[in-house]
């Protein structure tokens, strides 16, 4: 395996406020790595800074051993990342099938825009359905799904997603993961996933990260953290 | 029924002006939500470049178009650079660049002109068709041809091409557009200058019928965003509609209401429209807050 994503003493913030301290993190080709944290410690800021969204103040954001932490959003998702973000974030007067195109911007994806489409539409047939309908019609889940298949339309290496489960009945929570489980089996993508809920997350992850208050402060696999007394007495209501 | 025939046609005539004039706003307001109080300038220079072409060159105003065009496009590209660009972040701020801008440009063609008023000749203005009674000069007529044109093509790159596309993506979420890998910037520079262009194109074609004068451009700037708001922002075919529902009213109220007031009514009519429809006549609900809410 080898080390397909490594954030070392990264600190990042908005403006004067920094969020994340001296965050050191990896993943490694084939993995499902899982964040976890409460509302507000610094979660989607992580996820923002390593798509280039935010620059970081200090540390080292590499991707596939090239150092990324200064390079634009709009450059990094051809390297072979691409981020969901909160919510989906579809362009809403638009419909799935625009939303799907423009996953596949990137000059190193357009050119297999065609492919890359009927492959994703096999992976989720109720986008098919929905192909002309305005992404701001869909409901919550296929929201989610939309916003799933957009990112893979950049053919990405490393898939990041930002609590895909936010605001999802537990019924579509269980169906966006068990897409995930298939995207990742199918597509022999890695994973990078920020969650809220302890309990969703180590079920499809092999390891976690805790984060408090913008810093990770415990590491382990998915069922060592179910088990550490600490996070289920923080994340979990035990 | 030949006199409403009659002011029909003028209407409609008047309508293809109003139309044309704002097609380059109908993209930068319209589409990028830029509020370009300068537009109606960067149409007066159009006309001034036509007559440059014109008085220096000895081009025919249609001609000139090949000039004109492209320097209006360069021309765009400085004006975002140093007033557009830099307030990205503060919109409000950006509609005060604009109306300085406004102010700059006419002094500074009133500057070189001192005020005299040139016209442009070309010889299409000789021809001329008829229908019964009404006489149609070629010169309004290429405005007609070329309002209808342009509107069908520019509304097929915003729906068809991966560019157009990729400037409704930046205007429906900035953050989301950039992790698709579209630039943000650049592209916000690159619409601004093709409306920039075809503000210039608009110039060019009207500038037959009109006497130039630096302050000619506020004679369009009102109808322009009363026609890209009440076709509904961003429908490109709503503001072809937009122009002609202008025209029209303004041409029946001067004609059958009084002269003074044509321009009252159909402000009277846009202002129903907002109230009533803000997303104006074929816009899509909630479309009118698109990139004007704040953007993380």
């Amino acid at each position: 395996m080898s080390r397909l994503l490594e954030v070392l003493g990264m600190s990042a913030g908005y403006g004067l406020a920094p969020v994340l301290h001296d965050i050191g993190l990896y993943v490694d080709s084939g993995e499902v790595v899982a964040v976890i944290g409460a509302n507000g410690v610094g979660k989607t800021t992580l996820l923002r800074t390593i798509a280039g969204i935010i620059q970081p103040s200090a540390g080292r954001i590499a991707f596939d051993g090239r150092p990324i932490g200064s390079t634009p959003a709009h450059d990094i998702v051809g390297q072979g990342l691409a981020l969901v973000p909160e919510g989906g974030r579809l362009f809403p007067f638009m419909t799935v099938l625009e939303n799907l195109e423009l996953g596949a911007f990137n000059p190193s994806s357009r050119e297999k825009t065609r492919t890359t489409l009927d492959e994703v539409m096999m992976l989720f047939p109720i986008l098919a359905e929905r192909k002309t309908q305005l992404a701001g019609s869909l409901s919550g889940g296929e929201r989610q799904m939309c916003a799933i298949a957009r990112a893979l339309m950049s053919r990405p290496r490393l898939l990041m997603l930002d609590e895909p489960s936010a605001g999802l009945s537990p019924v579509m929570v269980e169906r966006v993961f068990d897409m995930l489980r298939s995207v990742v089996a199918s597509r022999n993508v890695t994973v990078l996933l920020v969650e809220q809920h302890v309990e969703d997350a180590p079920e499809i992850a092999q390891r976690a990260y805790v984060i408090e208050r913008g810093r990770i402060v415990k590491t382990g696999s998915g069922a060592e953290l179910m088990n550490d007394p600490d996070v289920q007495r923080a994340y979990m209501g035990l | 029924m030949e006199t409403l025939l009659n002011v029909l046609v003028v209407g409609i005539l008047l309508g293809g002006i109003y139309g044309l004039v704002s097609i380059g706003l109908n993209l930068i307001f319209g589409v990028i939500r830029i509020v370009n109080f300068a537009q109606g300038e960067l149409v007066m220079l159009g006309m001034y470049g036509a007559f440059l072409a014109y008085s220096m060159l000895g081009l025919d105003p249609y001609v000139s178009t090949l000039i004109v065009m492209p320097a209006m496009f360069l021309f765009g590209v400085i004006v975002q650079r140093v007033a557009i660009q830099p307030l990205q972040a503060e919109s409000s701020m950006q509609i005060f660049a604009t109306f300085g801008l406004l102010t700059v440009l006419q002094n500074v063609v009133l500057v070189f002109t001192r005020g005299e008023g040139y016209s442009v000749a070309t010889k299409v203005a000789s021809f001329s068709i008829a229908i019964g009674e009404i006489r149609i000069t070629g010169t309004h007529l290429i405005i007609l041809i070329a309002v209808t044109a342009i509107s069908v093509l520019l509304h097929l790159f915003l729906q068809r091409t991966l560019m157009g596309k990729s400037i409704r993506a930046v205007t429906q979420d900035r953050q989301a557009a950039r992790l698709m890998g579209i630039n943000v910037e650049r592209t916000f520079m690159v619409t601004f200058d093709i409306g920039s262009a075809l503000a210039g194109l608009a110039g060019a074609l009207i500038a037959p019928i009109y006497t130039l004068s630096p302050g000619i451009g506020d004679n369009f700037i009102l109808a322009a965003f009363a026609v890209v708001v009440l076709g509904g922002l961003g429908s490109v075919a709503g503001a072809w509609a937009g122009g002609m529902i202008v025209g029209i009213v303004e041409a029946f109220a001067g004609y059958y209401i009084d002269p003074e007031l044509k321009q009252a009514i159909w402000f009277l009519i846009f202002l129903l429209v907002l109230v009533i429809r803000p997303t104006g006549l074929s816009g899509q609900v909630g479309a009118e807050e698109v990139g004007f809410r704040e953007q993380s």
